[in-house]
């Protein structure tokens, strides 16, 4: 086996560029898997944090006293599929604005609380029971706007599901494509390595070992392309997370767990090696007549 | 015990190689081989002669099984190779070395890595390879060429490569297809004195050849082969 390993280094070595092109391909294939699997992982995560938090947030107009505030309130507590109601007054709203703002003096400078509305978030006992609270809500006089997250979670369902099929798609089709590609490489090779092959076919050579380094140098540029495009989406990912935290807010996505990352290698890997590995099989079956 | 055994591939004879009632045709008209029996003992020196397109490199090519006869029965080093599976292939080859009239040396190897290509496909170790391949380049003398490249030899040392190499993996049998073909006299001679030194040591050696010279000189058996016949068989035979 370890001659087979050697006869598979000596194979690279002699064609440097394929080498490259071959790997190249692979990395281009399994980047693009991992920006969709991270994509797809991103959305389900918010989907899910927002399916968990069921809220309704109405917004108060100017003017809008705090008995007509109390009056809404109380009625809402008494009702069955209410869980919590809070109140967040203009001056609060300012304060949360600061906070998430802080970096940003130029943005806190412009903001007083005049311009801020005061708001009542309630929690519900279950999704379903976001829209027929919010419609009691819009009704109010003194509401101007209802926030329904049933909404967001509706887009957010939609974004995953998009992310899935297109990333899906273009997964697949780049799978194919670089499998064709190990197929012409490998192809290429052996052709080139024909008159050896001939020689060790005459010396007594077993078909596997005549074989295996093939397979073996197809299974190499998938992990090279895999192993790559895993380093590099983890340092980008990695060198972007604060300033993708500042978007996410509550969202407990980011910094990405490295059990997930590592999860993510082995599926990478995996599916490296099945790619090279029926890429070569194929090439080798095809023009490898022994 | 090996499989070829197991299966009754193997069975011990007395005779190196044995055609029984052979025939090989190509295609449905051309007959390259019709009838041919003939046994070879172990150790024999036996030289094929005949003009251009008799069959003789077709009766090399089947004891390699490189191609398959249309009928009859061989044995070469007690593998029946008519009852041999594709996948035994490798184990024949291995007692069967072959030397070839353009050599078949690969250019972007040297010497000794030629040689040493012999042993890798047997799965010899680094240490065994060396000190094998290191005993035969010495045997040939083209010890002081190991590190030199096919093209960079001339034809007698590139024809001992080629021998060295066939012969590294001490193998029953050697095939020869005119090895002197490319050759001037004088280093045909060389050749040939190689040969005979390896038949020597006890390895059955066949050798197709068009060298009259050689075949007369030696005073070895030589089979005659004429349109696919063997039409002589004389033990200390001459070139007809």
């Amino acid at each position: 086996m370890s001659r087979n390993f050697l006869y598979t280094k000596r194979n690279i070595r002699r064609t440097p560029f394929q080498a490259i092109a071959a790997s190249m391909v692979m990395f281009l294939t399994f980047f693009a898997l991992l920006t969709f699997l991270l994509l797809a992982l991103g959305s389900q995560t918010a989907l899910k944090y927002f399916e968990s938090k069921p809220q309704v947030i109405a917004f108060f107009k100017e003017g809008t006293t705090s008995q007509d505030v109390e009056t809404i309130q109380q009625a809402l507590n008494q009702e069955t599929r209410v869980a919590e109601t809070k109140y967040v007054s203009k001056e609060e709203a300012l304060q949360i604005y600061r906070d998430k703002n802080k970096s940003d003096p130029a943005l806190l400078e412009l903001v007083t609380a005049n311009i801020l509305p005061a708001s009542l978030e309630i929690s519900t006992k279950s999704p379903q029971d976001l829209q027929p609270i919010a419609d009691i809500l819009k009704k109010e006089p003194v509401v101007s706007e209802v926030i329904v997250p049933e909404d967001v979670v509706q887009t957010l369902s939609s974004i995953t599901r998009v992310i899935r099929v297109v990333g899906g798609a273009t997964v697949t089709f780049l799978m194919l494509f670089a499998t064709l590609v190990i197929i012409m490489i490998i192809g290429f090779k052996i052709r080139l390595r024909r008159s050896e092959i001939e020689i060790m076919r005459l010396l007594g050579a077993s078909p596997s070992f005549i074989r295996n380094p093939f397979i073996l140098e197809g299974m190499f540029y998938g992990v090279a392309g895999a192993l790559t495009s895993w380093i590099i989406s983890y340092t980008i990912l990695w060198y972007f997370t604060p300033f993708l935290q500042g978007y996410l807010g509550e969202i407990k996505l980011l910094p990405i767990n490295p059990l997930v990352m590592l999860g993510l290698l082995g599926v990478n890997l995996t599916l490296a090696l099945i790619v090279g590995g029926l890429g070569s099989i194929f090439a080798v079956r095809r023009y490898l007549k022994i | 015990m090996t499989n070829l055994v197991k299966n009754g591939i193997v069975k011990s004879s007395l005779y190196m190689i044995r055609f029984e009632q052979t025939t090989k045709k190509y295609g449905t008209n051309t007959l390259a081989l019709e009838d041919v029996s003939l046994d070879i003992k172990q150790g024999e020196f036996v030289f094929i002669v005949g003009p251009s397109g008799a069959g003789k490199s077709t009766l090399l090519k089947i004891l390699t099984r490189e191609l398959t006869p249309t009928s009859g029965k061989i044995t070469v080093a007690d593998i029946d190779l008519t009852k041999l599976n594709d996948k035994d292939i490798p184990s024949l080859r291995r007692k069967v070395g072959v030397v070839f009239q353009d050599f078949k040396l690969l250019d972007d190897k040297t010497v000794f890595e030629n040689v040493a290509l012999a042993l890798e496909v047997l799965d010899k170790n680094d240490e065994e390879i060396n000190k094998m391949v290191e005993h035969i380049l010495k045997l040939v003398e083209i010890w002081d060429k190991k590190n030199l490249f096919p093209k960079q030899l001339s034809g007698g040392e590139a024809q001992r490569t080629a021998i060295a190499r066939a012969v590294v993996g001490k193998p029953d049998v050697l095939l020869a297809d005119e090895p002197t073909g490319d050759l001037d006299p004088k280093t045909a001679w060389s050749v040939l004195q190689l040969l005979n030194e390896i038949n020597s040591w006890g390895t059955t050696i066949l050798m197709a050849t068009h060298n009259q010279e050689i075949v007369n000189t030696l005073k070895k058996r030589v089979l005659v082969i004429k349109k696919g016949k063997i039409v002589k068989d004389s033990k200390e035979g001459k070139y007809e």
